[in-house]
This record gives structure tokens, C-alpha cells and sequence, in this order.
């Protein structure tokens, strides 16, 4: 064998790099090919895609890098179940582009932290941490009560996900501006009885509005699918 | 042929490589400052000062660009041009394409540097950089997979040598990687939606970031290992059969692991029990190349008291081999279970990146740079006192790293007698963590302490006086 590899495959560089290069497609093709056909995991009931303001909140989610400390995918344990909620389908993730499951822990799993706590709960929570969750290491995010969001990158963002299979009608982009007001003015108004001072086109309400979607569709389809087949979990 | 002598045919571009090993030393430092000052911020939050460009979800990003393709590129760039020219006896194909090639890597790592602060990021670990830079990304690999199948068809022996194999490896596997990885359509110039969805982006995103582990950290740097390493010894490779069977096999078995950074996910259960099957196999290959490189040291042993260039690659190897034993255990679900999501995986990441990529890239440079410059090391003693400083601090780091990984894992899963939580807060487990944080940073602290060592003991080398014999100083090889 190693005469043969000597005399026949190192004098030939095309040949080692051909078969380089056939050797590291097998286990990609065989592998990520079939999740674009039926064999990939179908699509949840009742998922449907972020709102305006919502998706502005998740591009400020990217852009902070939440997702270094922050996983969103509960795996199927007693211990995880207990702790977050009903355990995670691939299903559920169909409309994320790019995917926010994560790696690390730093801290809590967000999979289903959605309508979890009030939305005066995350005003003081990402003003810092602290106030909410004793001896949390996370940062304060003080700009983002004073950065204001620009619905014209929001529509610019929904145009590029429509592009790649998300079902943002042309009608749904162009009234982006007039829904994300409308949206964050309930959450504003909300803020304001509860005491908490902002306005609507702060970045913390998007962010704030993202949060409080989390799972929460997920969870509603999982426990319907439940109540009908008397399954647990 | 290798020594630097006045015979080394004036023929080779060695300045392209002078400037490719500055830029491994000066990103590695940049680098891992950033990693410790992570490491602080997690030991110690106010260290962000509450500036957004310091924070953490920002910072760790450019961390893991700056190590692995800046710190880790730059040395296999150096490493691959000086031993291809000598390998191929001829000099690099074409010297625009080199020097492109560099400027090229150094403009993407300094928009990265600028970028990722500023928070603009695709929000895929490993892939972070936005869609510009990935496109420049793309053209420079080409002009260096250029340069390289030139300076192949250009040789003056019949032969590849092993480590051009797996150098080939590397120039053909990243772009396919990066560029399927990095598929999306714009929205602005510096924002980007890949069109893949969910776990589909998942899948594509681990297979690159798994093989971003096996053909940048692992391939390339087993090239390094297998040119320096003997030259260092002075011994030939162990077994040029071995070399045969565990190049193909890691070629083979690499691209089916992704998944098993996806274990207990939405993923298809058949993928997932590909990747921990692939995973487990692939310790065969990786021990093969362990062995390989350390038993190629037979008969030299004595060597290693002397020589900080074989103390670096012995490590070095070794730690190849502890986290390649490692990850395939990970990669068994009831271990993952426990390990995924905790700082086990960190332990893991760096004991292949300190331990492994880290002490060969520092080899290789003590090797490479008398020979640059012709002129002997300015310290051994020195270059001996980083190989101590670096191995104390790879130990604090990757021990602190398990054992709070480990706290972590039984801390998050838990019951109690009534089948509730015991430690239902997460403020449990993190205070848990804070000492084992401290560790780290210590840790990581020496190990950073080690590399402005070697720019000192570089600087000297390369800049210093000429007449001077400094005390401690090897005699020229
Ligand atoms: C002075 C040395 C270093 C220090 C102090 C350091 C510190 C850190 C810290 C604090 C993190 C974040 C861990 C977490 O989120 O819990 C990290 C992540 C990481 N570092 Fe380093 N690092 C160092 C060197 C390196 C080197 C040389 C490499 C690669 C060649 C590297 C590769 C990585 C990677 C890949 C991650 C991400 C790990 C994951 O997602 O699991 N680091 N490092
Ligand atoms: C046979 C070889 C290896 C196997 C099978 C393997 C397997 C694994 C597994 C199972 C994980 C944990 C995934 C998770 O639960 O999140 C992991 C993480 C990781 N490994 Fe390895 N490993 C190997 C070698 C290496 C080496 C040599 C390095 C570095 C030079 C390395 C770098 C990493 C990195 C950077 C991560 C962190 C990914 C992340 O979560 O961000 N691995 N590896």
C-alpha cells in the first residue's frame, strides 16, 4: 500500500487533490443534503414570523452577541424541562435566519423565557442586571435606552429575509413603520403606568418585544399537540 | 539545506515569511489580550466600564477571529512558505500573489478588529464577519490557492511530502467551507441573513465550525509538525505508513463530526448519531498522528533538556493528543449531556488551542526565527522561561476550566428527593463559577506574559545588536 500510494498518488498532485476534495464532500452531502428535502424537520404548527419591531429587536440581539452567553434550544432532560419549559423541536426554528442556538451557557437558556416575566421586568433587567437577578455577571446595556431604531433598516432587513423564504408579504414591509409603532406603543404605554420612563423608538422596546415572543408560540403549539394525544411534557 | 547558512540558495522568498511570523506574534498578542480581558470580564462584570464596544457578547467574537484565523493563520502562512519552497526546491511561483496574499489576510483581520466591536456580525459563531469581509475572505484564498498549486507545478521533486498533503488538505477545505457557510443575501452593506433556516443553518454552521477545527487547527498545524518536527530533531518521521493511513483517514472522517455540536437538538436523530459515530472514530486517526509526531523523537529524547524548540512541539503533541481523546468522549450523548453548554467545552477548545496550536505555532517561531535571520537566538533561557510560564498557564487554564465545567453540569441537572431543582437560580451556579473564573484569568494571564517573552526575545533576535553574544544564547544550528 505505501509503494503504491509513493509511486502513484504523491507524484500526482492533481490526483491527491481530487481526491482530497472527493473525500471531504462525502460526509457534507450525505449529511445536509437531505435536510433541504423531507428528511428535514418539518415545519412547527402556529410558528409564524417575528413582527417588525420584533425582528429589529433580534438584529440587536445579533448585534450584541447575546447569543455567546445565551443558548435558545432546551434539550429534552427532566432537569432542562423543569427549569425552562417544554424541550425544544426543530421545527420551531424554521423562520431564523441566521440560527441563535448557542454553545455556551454563561447564562439561562431564552428558549422560552416569552411572557416568563412582565415587560417592566426586562426595562430594569437590561438597564442592569442586578436589579432583577442577584449576582448576575451580565453587562448593563445603557445605550440601548438612549439608541433609537430606524424602521427603514427594518424594512431593509425584512426584504433580505423574505429573500431567503421568509413569508414577509410586500404589503407586511410596507407597513413595517406604521406596526412597529403600533406594537411599540403598547409596550410603552404598558412601561409608563407600571412607572418606567421611555418612548417608542428606543431600541430597549424592541429589544423587549423580541424577548417576550420567545417560545412562546412554540410553547402554545406543544401544548395543543399535547391536549390532544394526553402525552406529558 | 535547511541550515542558515550562506548556501541556502538565495533563490527562496524568506522575507514573505519574516512578515507573516511578525504577524503571527503581534495578532497572537492582540488576541489573547482580548482573551484575558474576557476572562476578567467574567470573573469580574464592571470591567466592560458599560462601553459597548468592550462588552462581552462583542468582544468574545473578536477573540475567537483574532486566535484562530489571525494568530493560527499567520503562523501556517509562515510555516507553509518557508517549508513548501524548500520542500518543492524552488521558490514560490509568483511574489505579487504572496505578498497580495498578506496584505490581503492583514486588511481582513484589521476590518474584523474594527468591525466586530462596532457590533456588526452575521451572529454565527466562528462565522461572525460580515459579508464584505467574507467575499475578501474568498479572493485572497484563491490568489494563495494560486500561489500554492503554482509553486507545485513548478517543483524540482518528484515527491509531495506529507506535510504538503496536508497543507493541500487545508488550502482546498477551507473556502469550500467557508463559502457554502457564508451563503446569504444582503440587506445592507453591512448586514446579512444566511438562507439557510433554523436547523438547517445549524447543521451547515457546525459542519464549518467543526471543520474549521480540522483543516485550520488541525491539518495545517499537523503539516508544521511533520516538517519541523523532524528537522528539530534530526530524526526522520517515525512511520511513513502511519502518515498514509491517518492523513486519509482525517481527510475522510472529519466532515461527518459537525453534529455532534448539535447533540439533543431539533436535529434529525439519524445526523446526530452520524456525527457522535464519526467522532468516536476519528480518535484513531488523531492518536495516529500524535504517535507519529512523538515517536519520531526516539533516540533524541536527551534533546528535550536543551532545546525549548522540541520542549514547545512535545507539549504541543501531547495536548493534540489529550484533546483529541477528549472530544471524541464529548461526543458520546450521556457525556455530551453533561459537558454541552458548560465551560467543560471551553477546557476542551483551549487545551487544543493553548495546548496544541498555541505551543506548536511558538515552536515553530523559535525555530524558524535564527534561521531567518541568520543569526542565533537571543535567548534560550528566555525562550526555556516562556515554555515554563506557557505550560503552567495552560494547566491553571484548562483545569479550572473542567473542574467548574464539571460544577456547573451537576449543578444545572440537579433534583432533589421531590424531584424539584436543588438549585433552581442561576445565581447558584454562577457564584459557583466566580473562583474558578479567577483561575482562568490567572491562567491566562501567564500564558499571555509568555508571548511578550517571545516578541522581546524576537525583537533581540532579529533587531538586536550584532556583535553582542547574549548569555544563554544558542549556538547558531
Ligand atoms: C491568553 C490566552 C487566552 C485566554 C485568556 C482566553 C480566554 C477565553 C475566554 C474567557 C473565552 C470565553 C469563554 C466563555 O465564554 O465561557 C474564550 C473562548 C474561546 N477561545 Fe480563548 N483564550 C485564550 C487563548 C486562545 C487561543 C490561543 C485560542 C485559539 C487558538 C482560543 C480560542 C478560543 C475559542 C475557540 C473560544 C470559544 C469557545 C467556545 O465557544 O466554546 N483562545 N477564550
Ligand atoms: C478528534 C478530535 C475532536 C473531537 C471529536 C472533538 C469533539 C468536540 C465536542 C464533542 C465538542 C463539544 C460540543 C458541545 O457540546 O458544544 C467540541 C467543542 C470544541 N472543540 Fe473539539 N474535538 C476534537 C478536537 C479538537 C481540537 C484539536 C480542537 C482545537 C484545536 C478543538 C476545538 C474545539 C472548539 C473550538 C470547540 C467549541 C465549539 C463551540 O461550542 O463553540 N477540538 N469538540
Amino acid at each position: 500500500m505505501s509503494n503504491f500510494h509513493r509511486d502513484n498518488i504523491e507524484p500526482r498532485s492533481v490526483v491527491m487533490a481530487v481526491l482530497t476534495t472527493v473525500l471531504i464532500s462525502i460526509g457534507g452531502l450525505v449529511e445536509i443534503v437531505p435536510l433541504f428535502t423531507s428528511a428535514g424537520p418539518p415545519p412547527m404548527d402556529g410558528i409564524k414570523p417575528l413582527t417588525a419591531l420584533e425582528i429589529t429587536g433580534r438584529d440587536i440581539y445579533l448585534r450584541e452577541g447575546c447569543y455567546v452567553c445565551h443558548s435558545q434550544m432546551v434539550r429534552p432532560f427532566r432537569s432542562e424541562t423543569l427549569r425552562y419549559g417544554p424541550w425544544s423541536r426543530g421545527g420551531e426554528y424554521v423562520y431564523d435566519h441566521p440560527f441563535q442556538l448557542g454553545s455556551r451557557r454563561t447564562g439561562p437558556d431564552l428558549a422560552r423565557v416569552g411572557s416568563k416575566y412582565p415587560d417592566s421586568w426586562h426595562f430594569e433587567h437590561m438597564a442592569d442586571a442586578r436589579q432583577t437577578s442577584d449576582g448576575s455577571i451580565m453587562p448593563k446595556y445603557p445605550w440601548l435606552f438612549e439608541w433609537t431604531i430606524d424602521p427603514a433598516q427594518t424594512q431593509a432587513t425584512m426584504l433580505a429575509l423574505s429573500r431567503v423564504g421568509v413569508p414577509y408579504t410586500e404589503a407586511q414591509i410596507a407597513s413595517a413603520p406604521a406596526d412597529m409603532k403600533t406594537q411599540a406603543t403598547k409596550i410603552v404605554t404598558g412601561l409608563t403606568a407600571a412607572g418606567y420612563d421611555t418612548t417608542e423608538d428606543k431600541e430597549i422596546v424592541a429589544v423587549i418585544a423580541y424577548l417576550q415572543q420567545l417560545g412562546v408560540n412554540a410553547r402554545a403549539s406543544i401544548e395543543a399537540e399535547q391536549a390532544k394525544t394526553g402525552g406529558t411534557k | 539545506m535547511d541550515q542558515p547558512s550562506p548556501t541556502v540558495p538565495a533563490v527562496y522568498d524568506d522575507a514573505i515569511v519574516k512578515k507573516f511570523a511578525w504577524a503571527t506574534m503581534i495578532w497572537g498578542f492582540v488576541g489573547m489580550l482580548v482573551g484575558v480581558i474576557i476572562a476578567l470580564e467574567l470573573a469580574y462584570w464592571p470591567t466592560n466600564l458599560s462601553i459597548p464596544y468592550i462588552t462581552f457578547g462583542r468582544l468574545r467574537p473578536l477573540h475567537t477571529n483574532a486566535v484562530i484565523f489571525a494568530f493560527g493563520g499567520n503562523i501556517v502562512f509562515a510555516g507553509i512558505y518557508y517549508s513548501m519552497q524548500r520542500l518543492m526546491k524552488v521558490r514560490m511561483w509568483n511574489d505579487i500573489l504572496s505578498n497580495f496574499h498578506f496584505w490581503g489576510w492583514q486588511a481582513i483581520i484589521v476590518s474584523a478588529a474594527l468591525t466586530l466591536p462596532l457590533g456588526l456580525t452575521e451572529g454565527k459563531e466562528y462565522a461572525e464577519l460580515i459579508w464584505p469581509i467574507d467575499v475578501a475572505i474568498a479572493v485572497v484564498w484563491v490568489a494563495f490557492a494560486i500561489n500554492f498549486f503554482g509553486t507545485i507545478a513548478i517543483r524540482k521533486v518528484a515527491h509531495l511530502y506529507v506535510a504538503i498533503w496536508f497543507y493541500m488538505s487545508f488550502v482546498i477545505t477551507i473556502p469550500v467551507l467557508h463559502i457554502v457557510n457564508s451563503l446569504a443575501v444582503p440587506a445592507t452593506l453591512t448586514r446579512s441573513y444566511p438562507i439557510y433556516s433554523g436547523m438547517t443553518d445549524a447543521l451547515v454552521q457546525w459542519w464549518y465550525g467543526h471543520n474549521a477545527v480540522g483543516f485550520f487547527l488541525t491539518t495545517p498545524f499537523l503539516g508544521l509538525m511533520y516538517y519541523f518536527l523532524p528537522r528539530a530533531a534530526e530524526r526522520p518521521v517515525y512511520s511513513y505508513r502511519l502518515s498514509i493511513i491517518h492523513f486519509w483517514g482525517l481527510v475522510f472522517l472529519y466532515i461527518w463530526a459537525g453534529p455532534h455540536h448539535l447533540l439533543y437538538s431539533g436535529l434529525p436523530d439519524w445526523a446526530q448519531t452520524l456525527g457522535m459515530v464519526f467522532s468516536i472514530m476519528l480518535l484513531a486517526p488523531s492518536w495516529g498522528g500524535m504517535l507519529n509526531g512523538l515517536l519520531t523523537l526516539r533516540g533524541a529524547w536527551d534533546r528535550l533538556r536543551t532545546d525549548p524548540v522540541l520542549k514547545f512541539y512535545v507539549v504541543g503533541v501531547s495536548f493534540y493528543g489529550m484533546s483529541t481523546f477528549e472530544g471524541p468522549m464529548m461526543s458520546i450523548r450521556a457525556v455530551n449531556a453533561l459537558a454541552h453548554y458548560t465551560s467543560w467545552v471551553v477546557g476542551h477548545v483551549h487545551s487544543g488551542a493553548l495546548g496544541w496550536n498555541g505551543m506548536v505555532t511558538f515552536g515553530t517561531l523559535y525555530w524558524l526565527l535564527p534561521r531567518l535571520y541568520k543569526r542565533p537566538l537571543y535567548s534560550t533561557d528566555l525562550a526555556t522561561l516562556h515554555f515554563w510560564i506557557a505550560t503552567i498557564g495552560i494547566v491553571l487554564y484548562t483545569i479550572s476550566m473542567w473542574a467548574g465545567g464539571l460544577n456547573e453540569g451537576l449543578m444545572a441537572r440537579a433534583i432533589d428527593d421531590h424531584g424539584q431543582l436543588l438549585y433552581p437560580m442561576w445565581k447558584d451556579i454562577i457564584t459557583r463559577l466566580q473562583p474558578f473564573y479567577w483561575v482562568r484569568f490567572g491562567g491566562g494571564l501567564l500564558f499571555l506574559s509568555g508571548v511578550v517573552l517571545m516578541l522581546f526575545n524576537a525583537a533581540m533576535t532579529a533587531f538586536g545588536p550584532t556583535t553582542q553574544s547574549a548569555p544563554g544564547a544558542a549556538p547558531a544550528k
